[in-house]
Order: C-alpha cells, then sequence, then structure tokens
C-alpha cells in the first residue's frame, strides 16, 4: 500500500491507460502559459509598427530568447494536449482517430522545431 | 413490437441544437474550445513572425504587410480576442480545478464576466495600437 487509496491498486489506469498524465501536464501548461502569454502578447504590442531590426534586437537579449522559447514549447505542448481531447471527442473511427493523433503530435513538434530553430538562428 | 418502437423514435430530442436555450456556463464552454482550436491556428502566426524575422528583411516585409492589411488586422484580432478570452476563461478553469466557483450563479456570472473582459481586452488592444502607436490599414 502506497497511499491506501484504491486508485493506487488499479493496474490499468483508466480507458486510456495514462492515469492523470493529461490532465496535469494540461494544468501544469496552462499555469506555465498565464505569464508566459501576458509577456508574449505584451512584447508583440510594444513590436508593432517595429521594423525586423526592432525585432531582431528584442529576440537577441538572451531573457527574450529564453522567454519566447519557454512560451513557444509550453505552447504546442498545451496545444497538443488540447488538440487531443477534441480529436478523441469528435473523431469516431478508431483508425482515423489514430492518424489524426499522429498527425497532432507532428503538427506541434513541427511548429515547435520551426519557433525554436528561428529563435537559436537569431540569438546565436 | 411496432408500437414500442414508433414510441421510442418520438422521444425528444435533448439538446435540441435549435430550440435549447443554452446556458452560460455552456456557451463558455464550447467558446474555449473554439478559441483554443483558434489559438492552434495562431501558433502558425508566431512561427511564421519568428521565422520571417530570422531569415531576412524581404520575408520581415512581407509579414508586416500582410499583418497590416485588411484581412491581416481582421485575423489577428480574432487572435488577440481568443488568445484574451481563453486566458481568462483558463484561469476561471482553474479556479474550477482547486474547487473555487463551482456554484451555478458564480459560474454563470464569471462566465459572463470573462466573455466581456475578453471582448474589452481585445478592443482595447486594437484602439490603443491604433492611437498611440499610430498604426494604419
Amino acid at each position: 500500500m502506497t497511499d491506501g487509496s484504491p486508485a493506487a491498486r488499479v493496474e490499468g489506469l483508466g480507458s486510456a491507460h495514462t492515469g492523470t498524465s493529461h490532465f496535469f501536464r494540461q494544468r501544469v501548461t496552462a499555469v506555465a502559459l498565464i505569464p508566459l502569454a501576458i509577456w508574449f502578447a505584451v512584447s508583440a504590442f510594444r513590436l508593432i509598427g517595429a521594423d525586423r531590426d526592432a525585432a531582431l534586437a528584442f529576440l537577441h537579449a538572451p531573457i527574450n530568447a529564453i522567454l519566447m522559447a519557454l512560451f513557444v514549447i509550453a505552447a504546442v505542448v498545451h496545444m497538443a494536449l488540447g488538440l487531443q481531447m477534441v480529436i478523441e471527442d469528435y473523431a469516431h473511427g478508431e483508425g482515423g482517430k489514430l492518424v489524426l493523433l499522429v498527425l497532432n503530435k507532428f503538427f506541434a513538434w513541427l511548429v515547435g522545431a520551426a519557433c525554436v530553430f528561428a529563435l537559436l538562428k537569431i540569438a546565436v | 413490437m411496432p408500437e414500442q418502437a414508433k414510441s421510442a423514435k418520438q422521444r425528444p430530442l435533448s439538446p435540441h441544437m435549435q430550440i435549447y436555450r443554452w446556458p452560460v456556463t455552456m456557451a463558455t464552454s464550447i467558446i474555449h474550445r473554439a478559441t483554443g482550436m483558434a489559438l492552434s491556428v495562431g501558433t502558425l502566426l508566431v512561427a511564421w513572425w519568428l521565422i520571417a524575422a530570422a531569415m531576412g528583411d524581404a520575408q520581415y516585409d512581407l509579414f508586416s504587410m500582410v499583418a497590416r492589411s485588411p484581412l491581416g488586422q481582421l485575423v489577428l484580432f480574432g487572435f488577440v480576442w481568443s488568445l484574451a478570452y481563453h486566458l481568462l476563461n483558463g484561469i476561471r478553469h482553474l479556479a474550477w480545478d482547486v474547487g473555487y466557483g463551482f456554484a451555478v450563479p458564480t459560474a454563470t456570472r464569471t462566465g459572463v464576466l470573462v466573455f466581456t473582459l475578453s471582448i474589452f481586452v481585445a478592443i482595447a488592444v486594437f484602439v490603443y495600437a491604433y492611437a498611440a502607436k499610430g498604426v494604419h490599414l
């Protein structure tokens, strides 16, 4: 007995076999995104009308590069988790659902990798 | 038994989308999902902006030109409102997760508050951008 709860003895971890991992990761990224999204919105707003040099100067600063990378990563992880729920709710055929779930992961990784690569190219 | 089959067929559908009056909490829930999906498309805009900045002046100018166009402004307004709504309503969801605000009158009140605030924030951002930044279409 670890925590004495019946849940601790459940072997299959529910119908998705992942327990509360999805729920928990969605909340953790949500909490992280509150300050990060506000920071992103304010930063993007301040660059309205500015030319590329101003944007580069902003993204070249280590603190901004790091925060932007964290924002993008938290956002695409949160996005993948959210879209996964949408697919699981609305896609009924098992085959089509599996394809969509995989494409969903690919999309999140692609967007995340492209953003991080651009940030590294600017900052390094 | 045909009679039973007939009565089963005539059962009322609930909720019937055309006649069902949406409670506030139902509307805020579906809008949360819709804005989340819109923000997924929005990540492509963020990616485009960052990649354009990394690539060169011509690419950045193209991004700026599209963003400044009427269609670009409309899309950006949708992005800003979606972000404002999803962020504010997300905080509402997190409050529920730790056990606050579950009473129906409270959830309805916070739902109206979040929706109203999100519209206000989106409009304020654009009014401020046009007025203080001198941005024009």
